[in-house]
């Protein structure tokens, strides 16, 4: 069985600081893999050097078995669905037109990717009728999300990245989003990597979870070999669930 | 008013108008597209700003004598008075094409990448229309400072409301100078009202 994604030795610099090094993890078919880590630890640059918007420095990342820089970067990108922090959705597009734009750029036919983006935004929970036309600055925080969600979707690609994507969430319809997340996981069967700063949501989304610490990923622990790991940073990411005031 | 008067101060506003037109069109083509080329080629970026900055501190009766002797694009007549108009014009093009696509948020820009929008693209789908209203903004400047600006046009023999203001001004006629001077006025006013409007409609993004 061949991983879908695979970090083979991965360093990557910005001038002479180093921010990630020497990364070994594979994606397999299906999972969902989630990277834990604390603010500025490198988790958006991970995802990044899977879709080509950056190359590694050291070591190769390999996308259905070909390295970043032998893909030819529009097409890697496409094949790739992309959730960011506040959905980077297009602020002068309908919602209609955003979660339709990889269809558009590809070239499909408009009827077929109407049809796509209504079946999707369904999916996602907004109603066709209602979300069509509106633009972004018309949504809530969350509706955004899940345009963001649907926008990611739409070229039916095989793997779909999320960075931080319920970030900026209030933790209620944060919680609803990620319950959401499990079901369209199951529902879609794709193949994700999410990062995360959130200890809660990398053991709610996760199949398997990898803490990134000093630019560099241990092993990818099932949330049940998480729990239990004697690990330090994992016990001190852990320890954030158990705080409660004092009675 | 004679008629005859009339009959000049319509045929040389259309002149005016005509100057206006052909130079911030020229201007406007060129000041986009260059603007645009400036946010991909850093040291083009230096180059063309200093120099639409240079034509900007050149006094406007100046430039035209200068392009006066000039070969080719130089001599007496209305060619060379749009070059001297485009010169002026591209300023505020340019630098307003400049501030409305660099203003984009980068995580919209960022994100029309890992999209994976091509260059063409992102500038066609979503750059040029997030810069729309400042682009228009810095069009409509370039309009209505150019009318102003037309009006010397006249030293060089390239017709225009300037006729009257110069030939009022030789001859101590205030009232030529008026018949100059009023229709340009109005037609500034006109034209920043009318375009005002239209960058109004644009949506800001």
């Amino acid at each position: 069985m061949t991983a879908l994604v695979s970090f083979r030795n991965v360093s990557y610099r910005i001038g002479e600081r180093e921010i990630l090094r020497g990364i070994n993890l594979d994606v397999e078919e299906g999972e969902t893999v989630v990277l834990l880590g604390r603010s500025g630890s490198g988790k958006t640059t991970a995802l990044r050097l899977v879709n080509g918007m950056v190359f590694p420095a050291d070591g190769q990342v390999l996308v259905e078995g070909k390295p970043t820089p032998a893909w030819d970067p529009i097409r890697l990108k496409r094949r790739i669905g992309y959730v960011i922090q506040e959905a980077g959705l297009f602020p002068h597009f309908t919602v209609a037109a955003n979660v339709g734009l990889v269809p558009r750029l590809e070239g499909k036919p408009p009827e077929a990717i109407a049809l796509r983006a209504r079946e999707l935004l369904e999916q996602v929970g907004l109603p066709a009728e209602e979300f069509w036309s509106r633009h972004p600055r018309e949504l809530s925080g969350g509706q955004r999300q899940r345009v963001g969600v649907a926008r990611a979707l739409a070229a039916d690609p095989p793997l779909l990245l999320f960075d931080e994507p319920f970030g900026a969430l209030d933790p209620v319809t944060r919680l609803g989003l990620e319950r959401q997340f499990l079901g369209w996981r199951r529902e879609f069967r794709k193949t994700s990597i999410f990062v995360t700063h959130d200890v809660r949501e990398a053991l709610l989304v996760g199949s398997r979870i990898g803490v990134l610490r000093n630019g560099s990923v241990q092993s990818l622990l099932t949330p049940q070999e998480f729990i239990h790991s004697p690990d330090p940073e994992i016990r001190t990411f852990l320890a954030t669930l158990e705080w409660r005031p004092e009675e | 008013m004679r008629p005859e008067l009339r009959t000049e101060i319509l045929s040389l506003t259309a002149e005016h108008l005509r100057l206006v037109l052909i130079s911030v069109s020229i201007a406007a083509a060129a000041g986009i597209s260059l603007g645009v080329l400036m946010t991909r080629r850093a040291r083009l970026r230096r180059f063309a700003l200093a120099f639409a900055n240079i034509m900007q501190t050149v006094p406007s009766l100046a430039l035209f004598g200068f392009l006066v002797p000039v070969p080719l694009i130089g001599g007496i007549g209305e060619s060379t008075a749009i070059v001297a108009l485009v010169l002026y014009a591209l300023l505020p093009i340019l630098r307003n094409t400049l501030a409305g696509i660099e203003g984009i948020d980068p995580a919209v820009r960022d994100s029309a990448v890992a999209m994976g929008m091509t260059g063409w693209q992102l500038l066609r789908l979503v750059e040029l229309p997030l810069a729309a209203r400042t682009i228009f903004a810095g069009l409509r400047i370039a309009v209505v400072t150019t009318i102003g600006t037309a009006t010397i046009a006249a030293a060089i023999g390239a017709g225009g409301l300037g006729v009257f203001i110069f030939r009022g001004v030789a001859s101590v006629d205030t009232a030529q100078i008026l018949a100059g001077a009023v229709p340009a006025a109005l037609m500034a006013l006109a034209a920043d009202g009318g375009l005002g409007w239209i960058e109004r409609k644009l949506s800001p993004g």
